[in-house]
């Protein structure tokens, strides 16, 4: 008997296939759009293992992006025409400069993992913050890595299969670890630190590993980005970029995968949307403008949600049941 | 007598100015059923915190089964074989009845993250075998038609069973239990003594209790270290503890002077 | 040698006056903290509606004192400056945070990270998104050294960089006189201490949090005031960068501790001015922020900061 989840998981790849040779049909503006939904999907529910699950609090997504971004165009850049026409096919050297970049990734994110066990809520948001611009400061002044003049000349591999196809499996990964017994050491750890170890549960564990994990996502998000736009900036990670990413968790409810993929969506489609209004001429100006900067609206979304709706648009994980896949 | 499972040398702790424990010792041994009692701020609970690694005592040795646990994060102690409730319950409130007690089981997993994501057949006999051993946990304390219900919705009492349900799923061989009489009215009072007495025999654990309830503490204890303000003022059974003059003068305060 | 020396004082006496522009922001993150326990992320916009607060009163209020730049002038663009800052701070506590006061600490971060988007995007929606050259509130010179004091003459100490670091140490000597002496600061120090403690004792909480509102906002816009005489370019993002180096300077010196965050605050103006002189000023931020994590590891309670113990 196979596990329905896994089943699951495999359908879905099969569908991204089938979908794949379709989605080569649509406009590039659409489908610029259809792979920013995927690349954010993947950023928001690795996210959502620290800030949801996890119940630590990271504004530095953008910076595990830019280091699997940087380090999979590295390697593409670099290994990519030697190897690319030999013995490995393009494709498998893209996956595998992507699974790089992950790794890349993860390992900062241990690194930033690790010092930041001891804090909580403030304190760790604004180290994460910090560590954020400390990979963008170090990049700016990489000279292999372009500096501030950015990185491009990477090759476009990133498609719509390996796009969704990531995405499921972060979604996948993501739900398999909290369902299981394992993974319950995750909501231990949210819901009360001091329990949690006297239940024998390594707190410090759990929390390394959120990290980790959600990290090597957010660089696989950041590698799939890099070979899909063909050109990197620093800027481009910025504590901003996070800051899309924390307000796709908190509008899907932290803890609650469908509701924050559904919001990575949503937020993906939304700035197009308002670029569309911006350009309305009956609209006021102000209205205008307000519709062109979607960080203002971010942002008071951010407010009211919390005034109003903390548990974000579609609630939290409430474990009223026990929630196992199988 | 055999080596005592818990013993307490000489500890002593100091937060500031503040002596929280001052030189206490005691033992308890394998299966017994020891209280702890002493007016409000005698440092029970602080006691309880050393011996689970909370704290770390300023001086003095605790060992359990024979080894040092002084300088142990709590979830390594906990691992060797101590288990607690809390004063103020500190359920996992988001997750259910049944995964409250399914999460304690956590530490004896014998397969890990490559498992929980792989989700062989290893990985799926193990949490049915944890499921089973959950729900048996659940009927043994009548708690089994909660098993769904989100654990700050249990009536007071419910919950204080649950944390001992979830201590026990850790399979400890010593059970500090933290006033796990506090706001039962008589029945429910009467019910958890029988509870202790009945988990003490049937896990075979010794069990620290602190308690407020003279009722309960006389009741179930075999031996009961009486502290105030963070010193051990006597030690005995129940019957030479309610004659003790030093424990009546630190519950109703000095009557001579 | 002696040029050596001479570069690495000068160096230190930059750092001085940008420091003294941290430690006054500072000061409204540390006592926030100590009354609410919470970091006002919005804090450093604040500092950036000073600066264009002078921006806009600077002209009109100049013109009462006469034509040009002048000190009277200066001032008063100060305390008006102070007092709208202080209102802005005071109705974002009212309207954003207090009605959160019983949430979880996440919801209220969350907000004040909202607060301060919003305060950075309106503000490029309202003052616009370019750099404006702030209007000269007092003219800017650099003092003349006498040939006959050494080799010090051959520093460079201008009449904006005496400005602000008298004004800080001014300001911080009256804060210190409300805290300790007033009856809100003693109020303020008791709330801190312990909340319920001081409700019971007859303490208003919400007028005293109102307060500290207020008292960290005002210093904050004189700080948005200060930095524009010495850097007349101002621009509604300025507010990110100081305000982030400010609160490692309040972490540094032991948040809720007063004299750490004014410590804090000018160590930090130090060590951002050597950066800059002598490794590169691309690194300026990344070392900052090396400093945070340091000083969290080593020593989370900061240099002058002591540890509160988590009740079990």
């Amino acid at each position: 008997m196979i596990e329905r989840s896994k089943i699951l998981l495999l359908s879905a790849l099969l569908v991204c296939a089938g979908l794949s040779h379709v989605a080569g049909g649509i406009s590039p503006y659409y489908f610029d759009i259809l792979i920013g939904i995927g690349i954010n999907i993947i950023l928001a529910v690795s996210l959502n293992l620290v800030n949801g699950y996890t119940g630590q609090f990271s504004l530095g997504h953008a910076g595990f992006m830019a280091v699997g971004a940087y380090a999979s165009s590295w390697l593409t850049l670099k290994y990519g025409s030697s190897i690319g026409s030999g013995t490995l096919s393009t494709t498998t050297v893209f996956v595998l400069a992507l699974l790089g970049g992950g790794l890349g990734a993860a390992l900062s994110g241990l690194l930033v993992g690790v010092p930041s066990l001891r804090l909580k809520g403030d304190y760790l948001a604004i180290v994460t913050l910090g560590f954020n611009e400390i990979i963008k400061g170090v990049i700016q002044n990489a000279e292999p890595l372009g500096a501030q003049r950015g990185l491009g000349g990477m090759e476009l591999h990133t498609n719509f299969f390996w796009t969704f196809a990531f995405a499921a499996i972060t979604i996948y990964v993501v739900l398999n670890l909290v369902g299981s017994t394992y993974g319950r050491g995750f909501l231990a750890v949210r819901d009360d630190e001091i329990a949690a170890e006297a239940m024998g549960i390594n707190t410090t564990k759990y929390k390394v590993l959120a990290f980790v994990l959600a990290a090597f996502f957010a660089g696989i998000a950041g590698g799939l980005y890099a070979h899909f736009k063909q050109f990197i900036h620093p800027e481009g990670f910025n504590f901003l970029r996070s800051v899309d990413i924390v307000v796709m968790v908190i509008l899907g409810g932290m803890g609650n995968t469908a509701g924050v993929v559904v919001a990575a969506t949503l937020l993906t489609i939304l700035p197009e949307l308002l670029r569309k209004v911006a350009h309305y001429e009956w609209l006021p100006d102000w209205l205008q403008q307000v519709a062109e900067n979607r960080m203002i609206l971010y942002s008071l979304l951010l407010i009211i949600l919390m005034l109003t709706r903390p548990q974000g648009l579609f609630g939290n994980f409430t474990g009223k049941r026990n929630q196992r896949l199988q | 007598m055999s080596a005592p499972l818990l013993q307490l040398d000489n500890v002593t702790v100091q937060f500031g100015g503040l002596k929280a424990v001052g030189d206490l010792s005691f033992t308890i041994g394998e299966g017994e059923l020891i209280g702890l009692i002493g007016p409000n701020g005698a440092g029970k609970t602080t006691v309880f915190n050393l011996i689970t690694g909370v704290y770390e005592p300023t001086a003095g040795q605790i060992s359990f089964a024979g080894k040092s646990v002084v300088g142990h994060r709590p979830y390594k102690i906990t691992a060797r074989g101590i288990a607690r409730t809390f004063q103020n319950i500190r359920l996992f409130p988001s997750l259910s009845v049944f995964d409250n007690v399914r999460t304690a089981c956590n530490m004896h997993l014998r397969h890990g993250i490559s498992h929980a994501l792989a989700r062989g057949p290893k990985f799926a006999a193990e949490e049915r075998e944890i499921d089973a051993k959950v729900m048996e946990l659940l009927e043994i304390f009548g708690l089994t038609a909660e098993r769904d219900a989100a654990c700050k919705s249990l009536p007071y009492g419910d919950q204080r069973r649950l944390e001992i349900v979830r201590a026990l799923a850790t399979r400890p061989k010593l059970l500090l239990l933290d006033e796990p009489a506090a706001g039962m009215n008589p029945t429910e009072k009467a019910e958890l003594m029988k509870l202790i007495r009945f988990t003490q025999e049937k896990f075979g654990c010794a069990v620290l209790l602190v308690e407020h309830d003279m009722k309960v503490v006389m009741g179930i204890c075999q031996r009961i270290n009486v502290l105030d303000y963070g010193r051990k003022i006597a030690e005995g059974t129940p019957a030479e503890i309610r004659a003790n003059p030093k424990v009546i003068a630190a519950y109703l305060g000095k009557e001579e002077e | 040698m002696v040029d050596k020396l001479l570069e690495f004082v000068q160096q230190l006496l930059n750092g001085l006056s940008q420091g003294s522009i941290y430690a006054l922001i500072a000061l409204g993150y540390t006592m926030v903290f100590g009354v609410l326990r919470f970091i006002n992320f919005a804090h450093g916009d604040v500092f950036m509606l000073g600066a264009f607060a002078g921006f806009y009163i600077g002209p009109k209020t100049l013109a009462l004192f006469g034509t040009g730049p002048s000190y009277p002038g200066m001032f008063a663009v100060l305390v008006v400056a102070m007092v709208l800052c202080a209102i802005i701070g005071i109705v974002i506590e009212k309207l954003c945070y207090r009605p959160l006061r019983d949430r979880p600490k996440l919801t209220v971060l969350i907000t004040a990270i909202g607060v301060s988007l919003f305060l950075e995007n309106a503000g490029q929606l309202v003052f616009g998104a370019n750099p404006q050259s702030f209007p000269e509130l007092i003219t800017d010179r650099a003092l003349e050294i006498p040939e006959s004091w050494g080799a010090i003459s051959g520093l460079t100490i201008t009449v904006s960089q005496v400005l602000v670091f008298g004004i800080t140490l001014l300001l911080l000597f009256v804060l210190r006189y409300v805290v300790m002496k007033t009856k809100l600061g003693m109020a303020m120090r008791a709330l801190s201490f312990n909340p319920v403690a001081a409700s019971l004792m007859g303490i208003n909480n919400d007028v005293i949090i109102s307060f500290t509102f207020g008292l960290g906002s005002a210093l904050a816009g004189a700080a948005g005031i200060l930095i524009s005489i010495q850097q007349p370019s101002i621009d509604p993002l300025m507010g990110v960068n100081a305000g982030l180096k400010a609160f490692v300077a309040a972490v540094l010196g032991g948040i809720g501790n007063l004299p750490g965050a004014a410590l804090g605050g000018i160590l930090i103006g130090l060590i951002e001015a050597l950066v800059v002189g002598y490794i590169s000023p691309n690194y300026r931020d990344a070392i900052v922020f090396g400093v945070l994590i340091l000083i969290l590891i080593v020593k989370p309670t900061g240099l002058l900061g002591t540890s509160e113990r988590e009740k079990v």
